[in-house]
């Protein structure tokens, strides 16, 4: 039973999330980009400690995201060629990760409390507005704890298990659960959370990720369009 | 050269006389829905006074409108593009709704539930962000109407940069004066320079600058860009709309909502042929004083032949020419040059222009003795400074302001000798550089102000009608809609994809997005 959990969740379940995620974003975008937006609440209440907390949280959040992209799907012998050892690599990460994680803690903890119990920002929350931020904010935390349990094993083992899952998932091997079927549990609750905010993604307002608007610096500054 | 049409705008301050007609019926038509509750695309401003939101002249707060650097080039103020986007995370320099106001509504209900009591119900605000009783309002989308509240709070108002404002808080020295404002569809607009999305433009036929809804991310960059403040975030869709200038009315032929309704008849509408290779070099005219002579030669003179034919030949329609050489726009800027651009200084260009208000005599009542300037009565005895209306209008450059007033003054002068007093009092005219036949038809058009005169819109032509909305005559179709036509997306029903729900009050409602061929 517990095997066939672990294979639901870690093998089957990223290409269920990860589908809906792409597919459920595609088709947001195509039938109903009235919604897509970044669903700001700036306007209903803006002291300065929210200006702060929106850009430590946003830049620590898109620090951490990339610091997993690079983290979890370089190839070991990429950096081991390079004369890095993977103790080194983790204790990289933890670093990193500790600090980014702790910006963006700052960050959102205001946000979480700001969108709770501002009197307006409530009342103009949508369930699913609630239901992430608070994701976003366990997700964090349960990151953040791998910090302590990682601590007791430095050597780096336990990332190259959780990068050769990561990386067996993307690449389409079927057996990639195998890898972190013993992991600790701290970190089997953070990849499914993970996994949970994958699927949440296209039905809320997280699709403003999508469009981070590059084209801005390149394009001229007026816009003429016939009817 | 590149030949552009545009639908301008005049209005004529000297007739305005505040009753809010086309704040009212606009925001019936546009702005009556949930989350834009608290926007005027239309509002009638009493000055001086910081106006709404709070202070919106003001740039060193707001950072509205375009900064010239000091190689001659122009960006937005709010900074270049780089800029705006580090601040895409929190947008420094946005007005929240504290600074427009909180909307509210009242329990009318108690009214009639109320129980037997000793004294008579009232009905209390209630908060329409949150839900919540309002102890206190402390402020309005109207709140300095006919100079409300304390001198000190409303001498904040930028347009006294330059003015002795001090003696203007005394009761007999006090002077106002209305401002009604819309979007201004500038020819430089910077709300479309600053829009990370690219969602804003202006279009090509007609020059009004729309929001495409459905390429708009809710950045809010535009509503920082804007310096009139005319961009508005709805906080229920997550989207910036503003002022469409009605475009399913003009593109018929008709005038917009707050023009057709204005009772004063002081709103016109007309076209403007312009030079679009000549808008950047205008807009970055190191002088501010320059810009508003600078915009005037931005526009062409539609009676010129070789620009007919120019126009003619880059496709602009005949009757587009035909109404340009009728338009009331540019007689009253262009010719008989009573009416300037509002806030010439922010460099976008505006294309709504305002007649300065004429205002009675200062000094006669105090002392009996009028400074005559010849027939006419000395402008610098006004009530309303000059000083104030040129801050406002061209940048505090006072010779444009005088010599409109002036014109004002003499044409008055003439016409009331010549119905009252049965003379022709040609001298007064000629005083002010007008002829008999050219202040005849200032009359015409600035105090009879029939309707064929006011409003000469021509209709779109045939040849557009494949891609014009017809609302009034659509079959099958879903009428005005949000962004995604007759999709449910945020349209109807709150969708799958987290869509909330507009369907609470939307009679009428946004339809702005791309129209394919």
């Amino acid at each position: 039973m517990e095997t066939y959990i672990n294979q639901l969740i870690f093998g089957v379940g990223p290409y269920l999330a990860g589908t809906i995620f792409l597919l459920g974003s595609f088709l947001r975008y195509e039938r109903g980009q009235y919604t897509w937006r970044a669903m700001s609440s700036q306007s209903l209440n803006n002291p300065p400690a929210f200006r702060w907390a929106s850009i430590a949280f946003h830049v620590g959040i898109l620090l951490l995201f990339f610091g997993h992209l690079f983290g979890l799907l370089t190839p070991t012998v990429v950096y081991t060629s390079l004369g890095m050892t993977p103790g080194a690599k983790q204790i990289m990460a933890m670093v990193a990760g500790g600090l980014f994680g702790l910006l963006c803690f700052a960050g959102l903890s205001y946000l979480v409390y700001r969108r709770l119990f501002n009197a307006r920002v409530r009342a103009n929350s949508s369930p699913m507005d609630t239901f992430i931020i608070c994701l976003i904010y366990l997700q964090l935390i349960t990151g953040l704890c791998t910090l302590f349990v990682s601590m007791d094993h430095l050597d780096g083992a336990v990332m190259l298990e959780l990068a050769h899952w990561a990386q067996g998932i993307v690449t389409f091997q079927a057996g990639a659960w195998h890898y972190i079927v013993d992991v600790h549990w701290i970190y089997k609750t953070h990849i499914f959370l993970g996994l949970l905010m994958f699927t949440a993604f296209p039905f809320s307002r997280l699709v403003h990720i999508w469009s981070w608007p590059v084209e801005y610096v390149a394009r001229r500054y007026q816009i003429v369009r016939p009817q | 050269m590149r030949i552009r049409a545009q639908i301008g705008k005049v209005l004529n301050l000297d007739k305005c006389i505040g009753c809010h007609t086309c704040s009212v019926t606009c925001k019936n038509v546009w702005t009556s829905r949930e989350g834009m509750e608290y926007a005027w695309f239309n509002n009638v401003e009493t000055k001086p006074g910081v106006g709404y939101p709070k202070e919106w002249e003001n740039q060193e707060r707001w950072k509205g409108g375009w900064k010239r650097l000091d190689d001659g080039s122009i960006q937005p103020r709010i900074g270049g593009r780089w800029r705006v986007l580090a601040n895409i995370f929190a947008n420094p320099d946005m007005p929240a709704i504290d600074d427009y106001y909180e909307p509210f509504d009242f329990d009318y209900a108690h009214l009639q539930k109320a129980g037997d009591s000793k004294t008579m119900p009232t009905a209390r605000p209630r908060s329409l962000l949150t839900g919540k009783r309002m102890e206190k309002i402390e402020w309005g989308p109207n709140w300095e109407e006919i100079l409300g509240t304390e001198f000190k709070h409303r001498s904040k108002d930028y347009n006294f940069e330059g003015v002795q404002k001090e003696i203007y808080g005394q009761f007999e020295n006090t002077f106002m004066m209305y401002l009604p404002r819309l979007c201004e569809h500038c020819l430089n607009p910077t709300c479309v320079a600053s829009c990370p999305s690219g969602a804003i433009y202006k279009r090509e036929e007609d020059g009004i600058v729309l929001i495409d809804q459905d390429k708009c991310r809710g950045w809010r960059m535009c509503v920082s860009g804007c310096p009139y403040k005319k961009i508005y975030y709805n906080w229920k869709s997550g989207k910036s709309e503003k002022c469409t200038f009605c475009y399913p009315r003009i593109e018929v032929g008709q005038p917009t909502v707050c023009s057709e309704t204005c009772v004063g008849r002081i709103r016109y509408l007309g076209v403007m042929l312009y030079d679009a290779d000549r808008i950047e070099e205008a807009a970055s005219t190191p002088n501010e004083q320059d810009l508003y002579e600078a915009q005037m030669d931005v526009f062409l003179n539609p009676h010129d032949p070789e620009i007919e034919a120019e126009a003619r030949r880059q496709g602009i329609p005949d009757d587009w020419l035909e109404a340009a050489k009728n338009s009331p726009v540019y007689k009253m800027a262009m010719e008989w040059k009573v009416a300037f651009p509002l806030h010439p200084e922010y460099r976008t260009l505006p294309m709504v222009w305002y007649a300065p208000p004429l205002s009675p005599i200062q000094s006669a009542a105090e002392s009996g003795r009028i400074g005559y300037n010849g027939a006419i009565p000395d402008v610098d005895q006004l009530r309303i400074p000059v000083r104030y209306l040129a801050n406002m209008l061209t940048a505090g450059e006072e010779q444009p302001i005088t010599h409109a007033l002036e014109r004002m003054l003499a044409m008055r002068a003439f016409m009331r000798g010549r119905n009252v007093d049965g003379v022709e009092d040609t001298e007064v005219l000629e005083r002010v550089g007008l002829d008999v036949a050219t202040v005849e038809e200032m009359f015409r058009y600035m105090a009879i102000a029939d309707y064929e005169d006011r409003f000469v819109i021509p209709t779109n032509k045939r040849e557009y009608a494949h891609s014009m909305y017809d609302g009034q005559t659509e079959r099958g179709g879903c009428g005005f809609s949000f962004g995604s036509g007759c999709n449910a997306g945020g349209g109807e029903d709150a969708d799958v994809f987290g869509g909330k729900p507009n369907n609470k009050r939307n009679f009428f409602s946004v339809r702005v997005e791309k129209m394919g061929n």
